[in-house]
């Protein structure tokens, strides 16, 4: 029999039966029964009809699947019938497996998807000491004489956002450009889609003057159109002739990996020898280990040869080569923030699983007389458990296909959100990975819910079940201990997700509050590199005057200044003294160093706590100074006043002023010391970045500057004015991503466990009404009954609040690695905490309460 | 006519799906033939109830040992489905008759040990 025919053979064998008895029903006859008696006679012959169609049913080959299809009816009929807490089931279901679809899409893209590199497994990342980069030099000789890695590569971090102008083709633009070594896209196993990457020649130029640039595949996009002939054009950047040598595939993407938040347009190359490139610890370098090799080796190989580097070289830079599988370097941050993210899903799900239990639970026990009939009728107890288990998973199935709907668009915003500084969020898609987790969840879903009351079913009694006083029957009684077990499980689960979303929070807004050192607040900064040529120091200072004289000038502005580097994007550094003082060479003070020109600190509301300020005056005429920061100023000359001391940068450099320190890696980084020199002094500054404080919007703000500089530079290209602001907060984005998911996985969860408590009062006051009403008659007041179901709530909360905190102090260590100037056991959070799931609880309580006080005694007792 | 009370046996499974082959090795019969053959040809000591027939004679075509086909009767003007043993089927009976046989000597010496010296 084919399976296909499934119908046919019920209706074959209603026939075969019917002929049977009609056959009986006529040997019965002539032995000289009476028609009616002949007809029960046949009947009694044949047996149970019942139980034969369902034998032979048994029989048949592919059984299992119409026994399947007819459970998968009755479950949808079922559904059908209580559509309200259907459409509510599925509801809850849809929420939490969509976003635990979309948590696991993110953690995939971040931690479990191989880098798009050739054999990730082989990169390694190489820093030097605590997250430094290393002098090109020492790479240089670190590459040649290792016997580890088949190759060393990597690029210097001179570069910024928007670091080269194209001009002369089109609008002028700034771009951002990495300079890489040759061997970089070689080495990460990346092919140009179109031309080719550097060759030795093109590598060994002038840093200055690049001979050739690789394009990236977006900037080619968005810039190009695509078009394949920019290969072998010429483009001009920062004034000089570049060739475009190739374009990049769209599967490379540099700022995905190792620069999130800086779109990356283009790539010089890196040339090693040229004197006249920045100097300095400027290179991160990326290996690749010989196959066979083990990083533990590489390690100490390239540690040795660092010492004797060192003794070689002492006029180098030292370097201490720390080595990281580049896996953990790229996504190595975020992978707490993650595992938090994922419990917390997790935690999510069990309470939707807690609360989709009691509701079954519920409905079981109104269909008992159903299921002790089906009893009666031969159905054994792994049968109707497997009946409640299939419902049970349709549920799940069904909010699971919502999930996965919540789950496409969710990771669809998270990969388009251009606000969080996370890396590979681009990457963060539905692939077969989250498919699959997506179906083990709703199968761990739909079983876990589906236990309970199916257990319950199997210890059924058939005589009770049938029998009518089925309300207040003992096995709902039985079972009370195990619905308020659910109930205090879902509020301690919980406790456990606001204690640490409220501790979070707190850690962000304390991150927040940090005294950044400067006012973001109304401050802003442009770009305005000259488009021209600049030969000689008279001629930049003269530039510098007329820009700055013009932009005071444009209303709205209160102050400006210039900078080369902002802060929190990006820092350079090296050694600083003060004159007449020796230093250990292990011990040598460093500082970060910024070029800037008058007016600067009072366009970031950058404190002066002593001295002066630099002036129009500080010019190349006037004496050399410096100003320091209080770090600084603590480090050089402690206990005493750092004004008019001297430095030993440039030949000595009083200092004329001191300033507040600045936070220039983040609100979370303590900042260093720092060091300013006023623009007018010095030559070595890469960027020329106007910074102004104003009350006006960006976009006013930047046609009106424009205009303004017009006459100084009439090429200035079109670019957004950046706030400081938005720099803050994209340093703060992945806190404030993390922040933002767990605090709304812990309101989902305290509106999911206040209905579970809430159905689980109302539930229990009707089971008692009669003996409500009996009390009632007897003399207890509607307050009093009141005040008793209020404090069975409280009762529960409490246990499950007292769970909970028990559970969040187990997990404070764990916990605490991600908090910022918070302790995990912070008694004002957690009573915070215990307060809201308890009013929360007296809330979902009262409801029930006043119907349980309004209950009329005598049609109570008469209802029974 | 009153019928005496006799002793009922319940019948394995496996022994009905013995008599079944060995009642339709003669000829196709169809279910109520097959149950009325079994029990008078037993003088009425296998009774059983001729539900229990069906679910047996189903499971007996699903392993292809029997093949069903809806005919007329010769007789009258009805239709009935007819069973008949297929070649499988054929050679399942004599496994099953030898099987049964071993069994029925393994008992016998056990039960009646004398009756084994020759």
């Amino acid at each position: 029999m084919r399976w296909w025919r499934i119908g046919k053979r019920d209706a074959d064998l209603e026939r075969e039966l019917q002929s049977d008895l009609e056959l009986e029903e006529e040997e019965q006859r002539e032995r000289g029964l009476s028609g009616e008696e002949a007809h029960y006679a046949a009947l009694r012959a044949l047996g149970n009809r019942t139980l034969i169609r369902e034998q032979t049913r048994a029989a048949w080959s592919g059984a299992w699947i119409e026994s399947l299809l007819r459970d998968l009816g009755y479950g949808f009929r079922g559904m059908r019938r209580n559509a309200g807490s259907t459409v509510f089931a599925i509801l809850i279901v849809g929420l939490g497996i969509g976003g635990a679809s979309t948590i696991f899409s993110v953690v995939n893209a971040l931690l479990l998807r191989p880098l798009p590199f050739r054999d990730p497994g082989q990169l390694v990342w190489i820093s030097n000491g605590e997250n430094y980069s290393i002098q090109a030099e020492q790479y240089v000789d670190l590459r040649d004489q290792n016997h580890s890695f088949a190759d060393l590569a990597g690029w210097s971090g001179a570069y910024s956002a928007g670091n080269m102008e194209l001009t002369r083709t089109g609008e002028p633009e700034r771009l951002t450009g990495v300079p890489v070594t040759e061997n970089l896209f070689a080495l990460l196993g990346v092919e140009p889609a179109i031309g080719r990457s550097f060759t030795k020649e093109e590598c060994e130029g002038k840093y200055y003057a690049p001979p050739a640039v690789v394009l990236s595949n977006s900037f080619w996009q968005r810039r190009f159109a695509s078009d394949p002939g920019v290969v072998g054009r010429q483009l001009t950047l920062d004034g000089r002739p570049v060739s475009v040598v190739g374009i990049l595939p769209a599967s490379f993407d540099f700022a995905s990996v190792f620069a999130p938040g800086t779109p990356i347009d283009l790539f010089i190359p890196w040339p090693l020898a040229d004197k006249a490139k920045p100097q300095g610890n400027t290179m991160a370098v990326v290996g690749r280990l010989k196959p066979g090799a083990a990083i533990a080796g590489a390690q100490a190989e390239l540690s040795t040869l660092a010492q004797q580097l060192e003794s070689q070289h002492p006029e180098r830079n030292d370097v201490k080569p720390r080595m990281v599988p580049l896996e953990q370097h790229v996504s190595g941050q975020v992978r707490p923030a993650l595992v938090v993210l994922m419990c917390a899903v997790g935690v999510v799900m069990l309470i939707v699983c807690a609360n989709l239990s009691h509701l079954q639970l519920a409905q079981m026990g109104a269909r008992q007389k159903e299921m002790a009939m089906r009893m009666a009728l031969g159905a054994g107890h792994f049968r109707l458990l497997r009946q409640v288990l299939t419902e049970s998973l349709v549920l799940s199935g069904c909010g699971a296909a919502l999930g996965l709907l919540f789950a496409v668009l969710g990771t669809r915003e998270l990969a388009h959100l251009q606000t969080f500084n996370l890396p590979l969020l681009e990457n963060v898609r539905i692939d077969g990975k989250t498919l699959a987790f997506t179906l083990l969840a709703t199968i761990a879903t739909g079983v876990l819910f589906g236990l309970a009351p199916a257990l319950q079913v199997s210890g059924y009694k058939l005589r009770e079940g049938m029998q009518d006083a089925s309300r207040g029957s003992s096995s709902g009684r039985r079972h009370g201990w195990f619905r308020d077990g659910l109930v205090i499980s879902e509020f301690a689960l919980a406790c456990l997700l606001l204690v640490g979303a409220a501790l979070l929070i707190q850690s962000f807004l304390r991150a927040l509050d940090v005294n950044l050192g400067f006012q973001p607040e109304r401050a802003a900064a442009l770009r305005i590199d000259p488009s021209f040529q600049i030969s000689a120091r008279a001629q930049a200072n003269a530039f510098i005057d007329d820009v700055l004289q013009r932009a005071r000038a444009v209303p709205g502005i209160t102050a400006a200044g210039i900078s080369d580097i902002l802060p929190l994007d990006g820092d350079r550094g090296w050694q600083v003294g003060a004159k007449g003082q020796v230093y250990d060479k292990n011990n040598h003070p460093e500082a970060f160093i910024r070029v800037v020109t008058d007016g600067y600190f009072e366009a970031l509301g950058i404190a002066l706590k002593s001295g002066r300020e630099f002036t129009q005056s500080d010019r190349e005429s006037g004496e050399p100074v410096a100003m320091v920061n209080e770090t600084l100023a603590r480090t050089l000359w402690p206990g005493q006043d750092a004004v008019g001391k001297t430095m030993t940068q440039d030949g000595g450099r009083r200092v004329v002023g001191v300033v507040a320190d600045v936070h220039h890696g983040g609100p979370e980084i303590l900042g260093g010391s720092e060091m300013y020199m006023p623009m007018r002094q010095t030559g070595d500054y890469a960027a020329i970045r106007l910074v102004v404080r104003t009350a006006l919007p960006p976009d006013t703000l930047a046609a009106s500057i424009r205009t303004a500089l017009r006459p100084v530079d009439p090429y200035l290209p079109v670019t957004e004015f950046q706030t400081l602001q938005r720099l803050v907060d994209k340093v703060m984005s992945p806190r404030r991503f993390l922040v933002m998911l767990l605090s709304g996985f812990a309101g989902f969860a305290l509106f999911l466990a206040s209905l579970g408590i809430y159905a689980l009062i109302s539930y229990s006051v009707n089971q008692r009404t009669k003996e409500i009403g009996i009390r009632m008659a007897m003399g207890a007041s509607a307050w009093l009954v009141q005040r008793d179901v209020l404090t069975g709530t409280l009762r529960l909360a409490l246990a499950g609040v007292a769970l909970g905190t028990l559970g969040s102090f187990a997990l404070r260590k764990w916990l605490g690695s991600l908090l910022f100037d918070t302790t995990p056991t912070d008694p004002a959070v957690i009573s915070g905490v215990i307060l809201l799931l308890c009013s929360v609880a007296l809330v979902a309580g009262y409801v029930p309460a006043r119907r349980a006080s309004r209950i009329d005694p005598m049609r109570a007792l008469r209802a029974e | 006519m009153t019928k005496k009370a006799q002793p009922r046996s319940n019948l394995v499974q496996g022994t009905l799906d013995m008599l079944i082959l060995r009642t339709l090795l003669y000829g196709s019969a169809h279910g109520h033939q097959i149950g009325k053959h079994i029990q008078q040809t037993t003088n009425d000591f296998l009774q059983m109830q001729h539900g229990s027939l069906y679910p047996a004679l189903h499971r007996l075509e699903e392993r292809g040992w029997v093949i069903s086909k809806w005919e007329t009767a010769p007789d009258r003007n009805r239709e009935f489905k007819y069973y008949r043993l297929t070649e499988k089927g054929r050679k399942q009976l004599v496994i099953e008759e030898s099987q049964w046989k071993q069994m029925a000597e393994a008992v016998a010496r056990v039960m009646w040990p004398a009756a084994e010296e020759s």
